[in-house]
């Protein structure tokens, strides 16, 4: 009930690694200013491509809830399919954010009174040198520009550092290439 | 050095820090994390550890049986079914008076089966005759696997270190892990008394008469009974160790200070909410809310199950209304556990009027069913603002039947 977090609700499928990425910006925005950080991924029903979902809270102050979020202040779908399979933007606070990963612009989407920040991680981290379908680290960059909550000094910093002797220069150059690439969609 | 990790790497650092020398365990869920980074960090060479796989939770505290009574510092971990599979060699540890540390990730108890957190695993163990000690967060994880070393080999006396599965186990925080050398100083090497060696042949644990006895020195030697009571009169005055080890830590880190009980705006409170784990910081949260209100709330968690810190308990709660005690375990057929225990330390307070606080028990959270802030909220709103009727009866909070 504390009104000073900021909940931002991850979903991927299993086996996308969205919780690396949650995992990412936990330890970049602890480093940038955000001391009360807390990633409670969903639990048990992990089933490679199955939907999976995380939860970040972001607090200036110690975070003692570890409860899984029910009114995200951000969504970031690391797959646009998961958007027609069920309803995961649910409990989205009005006016929240929506990041996803996706071929079409963020006209496209009509989601009520939401900011839709769009960008196809898909193509660009293959672009960045990384294998077909690998998107956790470039849809990052997307989260980064459309939230402003961290840099991408230490974005790129903190995944190269989670990437190590696994291509981190592609990963981070994924995040980069993407952050570049993507477009915000006004309130509709 | 402030890293976000599990709270499972968390409880890996802690035993690695530790220097174990024996570590034996299957993997259970949720455990399995733990395991697993122990047994990396043993294989990339980064602690000299025997890693002993084993085929069952029955076998590998056996395992840590014979290590431990060889003389090493011996780690294990598990949960749930896992634990029960232990149960004859928990009593076996304690008995034979074995400093085992062992990590249990709290998940309820098949049938039917669940992976996911309650505490009735680690709750059902109570009277095996080691000490327990439940950590909040993950920073409580490390430093308590740490100090239940320190512990454990002070006292004799096995140690489990107990934490919420999935809610610690595998959710991220910030935590600070301890710098090697100063964990050196703090935890020296083991060095036991008396220890198995090939070259002097003994038998340990061997059938001991109902009767006390004279030894082939002529010493009069224990009977069964008087083990028994040593057991109990060391346990009892673990208490003692506990607060030492504790605060040598925290000259050390600068962490600590609170191990029997840790208080939150207690100290003026009419009412005072009760958890275990992270249920009791999340407590915190429901209680700023009801202070916001104008209702005298804090939150009291239990860092030390066995031996019950009934004195700390008993001033901590004598002089409030009322206590709502909130568990996720059940003795089936009466009442949460640690409720029975406070009403236990309770009984020979009575105030001035002749009158105690009321002591009230919520069961919640049961196989992993998810707590939600507003649902603590209104229990114990509910519970400072109405008389209570059938005080000895739990009330669940979450239950959709």
């Amino acid at each position: 009930m504390k009104r000073d977090i900021i909940e931002i609700r991850w979903h991927g499928r299993g086996g996308q690694g969205a919780i690396t990425a949650a995992k990412i910006v936990a330890k970049a925005t602890f480093e940038t200013g955000f001391p009360g950080v807390v990633m409670v991924p969903t639990f048990g029903t992990e089933r490679r491509g199955a939907p999976v979902f995380t939860s970040l809270k972001l607090s200036r102050e110690r975070i003692y809830d570890l409860s899984p979020i029910e009114y995200p202040d951000i969504i970031v779908v690391l797959d646009h399919l998961l958007l027609e399979e069920g309803d995961i933007i649910k409990g989205l606070k009005p006016g929240g954010l929506i990041v996803v990963n996706t071929p079409r612009p963020p006209q496209a989407y009509s989601f009520n009174g939401m900011v839709v920040a769009a960008a196809d991680v898909t193509h660009l981290a293959n672009k960045a040198g990384l294998p077909q379908g690998v998107v956790n680290t470039g849809i990052i960059g997307a989260f980064a520009k459309a939230s402003n909550l961290s840099d991408m000094d230490t974005l790129t910093r903190v995944i190269e550092e989670e990437f190590r002797g696994r291509k981190p220069k592609e990963n981070a150059g994924s995040a980069i290439e993407t952050y570049e690439h993507t477009v915000i969609g006004g309130l509709q | 050095m402030q890293i976000i990790e599990s709270g499972n790497v968390a409880a890996a650092l802690g035993v690695k820090l530790s220097r174990a020398q024996v570590i034996a365990a299957y993997p259970i869920t949720p455990q399995t994390p733990l395991t697993e980074k122990l047994s990396e960090i043993i294989e990339a060479g980064d602690m000299t550890a025997e890693y002993i796989p084993v085929e069952s939770e029955h076998s590998a505290l056996a395992i840590c049986i014979a290590a431990s009574s060889a003389g090493a510092r011996s780690f294990t971990a598990t949960s749930a079914n896992g634990l029960l599979y232990m149960h004859e060699q928990l009593h076996w540890a304690s008995g034979a008076r074995l400093p085992i540390v062992m990590c249990v990730v709290n998940r309820g108890v098949g049938a039917p089966w669940t992976v996911w957190n309650d505490h009735q695993d680690s709750m059902s163990q109570r009277d095996t005759g080691w000490i327990q000690i439940y950590a909040n967060d993950h920073q409580q994880i490390i430093d308590s696997v740490i100090k239940a070393f320190a512990l454990a080999e002070e006292v004799m006396i096995p140690v489990m270190v107990c934490y919420d599965g999935y809610l610690l186990s595998h959710t991220y925080m910030p935590f600070d892990i301890p710098e090697a050398t100063l964990t050196d100083s703090f935890l020296p090497p083991y060095r036991p008394a008396y220890c198995l060696d090939p070259d002097e042949p003994a038998n340990l644990n061997t059938v001991t008469l109902s009767d006390v006895r004279t030894d082939i020195n002529g010493v009069k030697a224990h009977g069964y009974m008087e083990i028994r009571h040593l057991l109990q009169q060391d346990m009892l005055a673990s208490m003692d160790a506990i607060e030492r080890v504790d605060s040598r830590f925290k000259n050390i880190f600068g962490r600590g200070g609170s191990p029997f009980i840790e208080s939150y705006r207690s100290d003026d409170a009419r009412f005072i909410a009760v958890g275990i784990g992270s249920l009791s910081y999340h407590l915190r949260d429901v209680v700023d809310d009801l202070r916001d209100e104008g209702i005298s709330v804090g939150v009291m968690s239990m860092q030390l199950y066995r031996p019950f810190p009934y004195q700390a308990v008993a001033k901590a709660l004598k002089d409030c209304q009322g206590v709502i005690v909130f568990e996720k375990a059940l003795s089936y057929g009466y009442q949460g556990p640690v409720c029975s225990d406070i009403k236990s330390a309770l009984y020979h307070y009575v105030g001035p009027e002749g009158s105690r606080p009321f002591v009230l028990n919520y069961i919640l959270g049961l196989g992993g069913r998810e707590i939600l802030t507003k649902d603590l909220y209104e229990g114990l709103k509910l519970s400072c603002t109405t008389k209570p009727s059938s005080p000895d009866k739990p009330r669940w909070i979450g239950l959709k039947l």
